[in-house]
């Protein structure tokens, strides 16, 4: 070997797993990156763990503990590049409905002895906590995104994700679209693209699992579904979803429920 | 850094730090305190892994928006967490099912055991038969049979994308069926990919049968699902293998789940007797085969002696069978497969649903109640890591002391082999785990 491999490293927060497993679910070329990268700690699958620095650190999960608010910031230390993947690293994920919630009162409803869980009261994404050089929105994550990042990541340039909407993706596929045809309430108009459009190829909404597109609308986009019939309270629910906690639907499900005073 | 957590040194207690736990899914430790005269004085599975709350902010969420909410339990069998939730909103709401539904739902059943069960055969477990570290480590040496794993895997995670969209947290789910019901077209290529990879599947399982995959018999109440014709996947009544046979919707009143100290996954235990129990694949393998489908059935007698006694370690077999079985049960979904004559179709009432279904780690019980508009009002997940955890701990301390004479990088090996042998998934529970093991040094006299 003429040149020292370089190392990637992939940790856990709080999490499904799911986003760590879309890359064990990159049945074709899996291999090929474990020749090309020293994969130094991926704990789901390997007992072989060494010290940083890493070269690439990729984080799931978003942070709920204090201990885990300390364990990112050594792995930010450990870093060259920290890459946050997925919705609970970007925007606190699904668990960040308690941000809003009497999160205590959460604790006694699952755990007879709620004084026995060390958890924060909210859940919060990677951002929140260290510098992070880039974030792939998704639930779970697109393993060909992951893979496209990591090796812009180590020659050292840009990613180039997409920042459009899942409405371009349809096109591209060749989807009628659900909300002109059928008047379904999709969130694709203001979601970012990258899963491919796969809510309205099955002939349903999109959820908004990629987080928010590039500058959004859906403040406009709401208010169309509720001259359609759509209740406030189901036009809430849309927002307070998966990525609920992001700035971009956060705000507006403030405003719609009255909470910005 | 990596990941690691130690001990420290104080007083007469002697900590030794063992290291990290890898090969399993959610976070964990496993704690172990020697007395002075080497005997095992306490044992504990640590589950850290970090609660999410899942029962909790589902109050208020509409009923159809459960199934998508479900699936992020847990990355790895999205589809059993999405399934046992919407078997228990289609009985309180009183949906009936189109036969078509049910064959789509067991080839939606089959593509998550395939893909589940060869993650944990060939990159969780093996590299502890070959005393490596990973599946990596082993492509190096025996790559066909991990490149095989992969194929076969990858044909699962096609089951789940053909149904689903994705194979992680797929969404083609929903009350009463599936958003887009395939095109016979499709069907009948995957069936045609599904008939090649069940040779692939035989020789996958003839590599496990010879690697030194150890022995570690327990005596251990096996729990699964038994189904009146069928190998249990969606249905059945709840048995054991000392003579329990309940209706799921007495799941409740049958076993009780309570909260320890040094776990954020609650235990579960048999009411009767306080017992321990294990659910999987092994239990469901013993407790149901006779309805293994032929391929299956001769895998199971060619490995006859490993089912003769309750033996954990014989789990990685049992998933292989189940992979062959899933196999074959996806070939008769598709082959016998006539569409669905009515689109889902239901209502939301005020009630209460219960559903228990096989994930690929065990029987997965859900009980939810809803109001008239179908709001969900109380939310109860029993996941089947969470019912192992005992019987780990258990299996553990009988385990322990033989182990204790080891080195302490053997007895780590050897315990993580344990706890793997249940392929727990901490993460749907509420990854990886540090053993500490505490000697209590004999007093100075």
């Amino acid at each position: 070997m003429t040149a020292r491999r370089p190392t990637l490293a992939i940790f856990k927060f709080a999490s499904c797993d799911g986003c760590q497993l879309q890359i064990l679910n990159l049945e074709d070329e899996l291999l090929a990156l474990a020749e090309r990268v020293e994969i130094a700690n991926f704990l789901e699958v390997s007992s072989h763990a060494i010290e940083g620095p890493f070269d690439v650190a990729l984080v799931e999960g978003s942070i709920t503990t204090a201990h885990d608010a300390e364990r990112i910031r050594r792995i930010r230390e450990q870093a060259r590049t920290l890459v946050a993947i997925g919705a609970c690293a970007t925007s606190g994920g699904i668990q960040a409905l308690r941000n809003l919630a009497d999160a205590a009162a959460w604790k006694a409803q699952v755990y007879p002895h709620p004084e026995w869980i060390d958890a924060l009261p909210t859940s919060t994404p990677i951002a929140e906590h260290v510098r992070v050089d880039h974030e792939i929105q998704g639930c779970p994550v697109n393993g060909g995104q992951v893979l496209r990042v990591l090796v812009r990541a180590l020659l050292g340039t840009q990613p180039d994700l997409p920042t459009t909407s899942v409405c371009l993706e349809c096109k591209r596929r060749g989807t009628a679209c659900v909300v002109v045809t059928r008047g379904i309430p999709c969130l694709g108009p203001v979601t970012r693209a990258g899963c491919g459009a796969i809510c309205p190829a099955l002939g349903r909404d999109c959820y908004g699992c990629f987080g928010p597109a590039a500058d959004p609308n859906p403040a406009a986009l709401l208010r169309h579904f509720e001259a359609g019939g759509l209740s406030r309270a189901d036009a809430v629910r849309r927002l307070r979803h998966i990525n609920g906690w992001r700035r971009e639907f956060r705000g507006l499900a403030d405003r719609l429920e009255g909470r910005d005073g | 850094m990596a990941e690691r957590r130690g001990g420290d040194d104080s007083g007469s207690v002697r900590v030794i730090p063992v290291g990290a736990l890898a090969r399993v899914e959610g976070e964990g430790a496993l704690h172990l305190v020697v007395d002075e005269g080497g005997r095992v004085a306490e044992l504990r599975l640590q589950i850290y892994e970090p609660p999410r709350f899942f029962e909790a902010f589902s109050r208020g969420r509409r009923a159809d928006e459960i199934p998508d909410l479900m699936a992020r339990i847990c990355g790895i069998c999205p589809v059993a967490y999405q399934m046992s939730a919407v078997h228990a909103l289609e009985a309180a709401f009183g949906v009936a099912i189109d036969p078509a539904v049910r064959a789509l739902r067991r080839l939606y059943y089959a593509g998550e055991w395939i893909e589940s069960h060869l993650l944990h055969m060939t990159f969780l477990a093996a590299p502890d038969f070959l005393g490596l570290d990973d599946a990596l480590q082993i492509a190096r040496l025996e790559r066909a049979e991990v490149e095989r794993t992969l194929r076969l895997r990858k044909l699962g995670n096609r089951i789940l994308i053909l149904l689903g969209g994705r194979s992680v947290n797929p969404v083609g789910v929903r009350i009463g069926g599936f958003h887009r019901v395939p095109r016979p077209a499709e069907l009948a290529e995957l069936g045609d990919e599904l008939r090649r990879a069940r040779g692939e599947a035989e020789a996958l399982l003839r590599w496990f049968g010879s690697l030194p995959v150890p022995s570690r018999p327990q005596a251990v109440e096996l729990v699964a699902l038994r189904h009146p014709s069928e190998y249990p996947m969606n249905e059945g009544r709840v048995v054991s293998s000392r003579g329990l046979d309940v209706a799921a919707d007495a799941f409740e009143e049958t076993f009780e789940e309570l909260q320890v100290p040094h776990s954020t996954a609650l235990h579960s235990r048999l009411r009767r007797d306080g017992g321990t129990y294990m659910v999987g694949p092994l239990a469901r393998v013993a407790l149901n085969a006779d309805r293994l489908a032929p391929a299956a059935a001769a895998a199971y007698d060619a490995l006859g002696q490993r089912f003769e006694r309750p033996d954990p370690a014989a789990s990685v077999f049992a998933r292989g069978i189940e992979v062959l079985q899933a196999i074959d049960e996806a070939i008769a979904a598709i082959d016998g497969f006539e569409p669905p004559s009515t689109e889902p179709a239901w209502a939301p009432r005020a009630g209460v649903g219960r559903a228990a279904t096989e994930a690929p780690r065990g029987l997965l019980f859900v009980a939810i109640e809803t109001d008239a508009e179908g709001l969900v009002q109380r939310l109860r997940i029993v996941p089947p890591t969470s019912q192992n955890q005992r019987q780990i701990e258990t299996d553990l301390r009988a385990l322990a002391p033989s182990a204790l004479g080891l080195a302490e990088d053997r007895l780590r090996r050897v315990c993580e082999a344990a706890i793997r042998d249940y392929d727990p998934c901490i993460s749907c529970a509420t990854h990886f785990l540090t053993l500490t093991v505490e000697r209590r040094a004999a007093p100075c006299a």
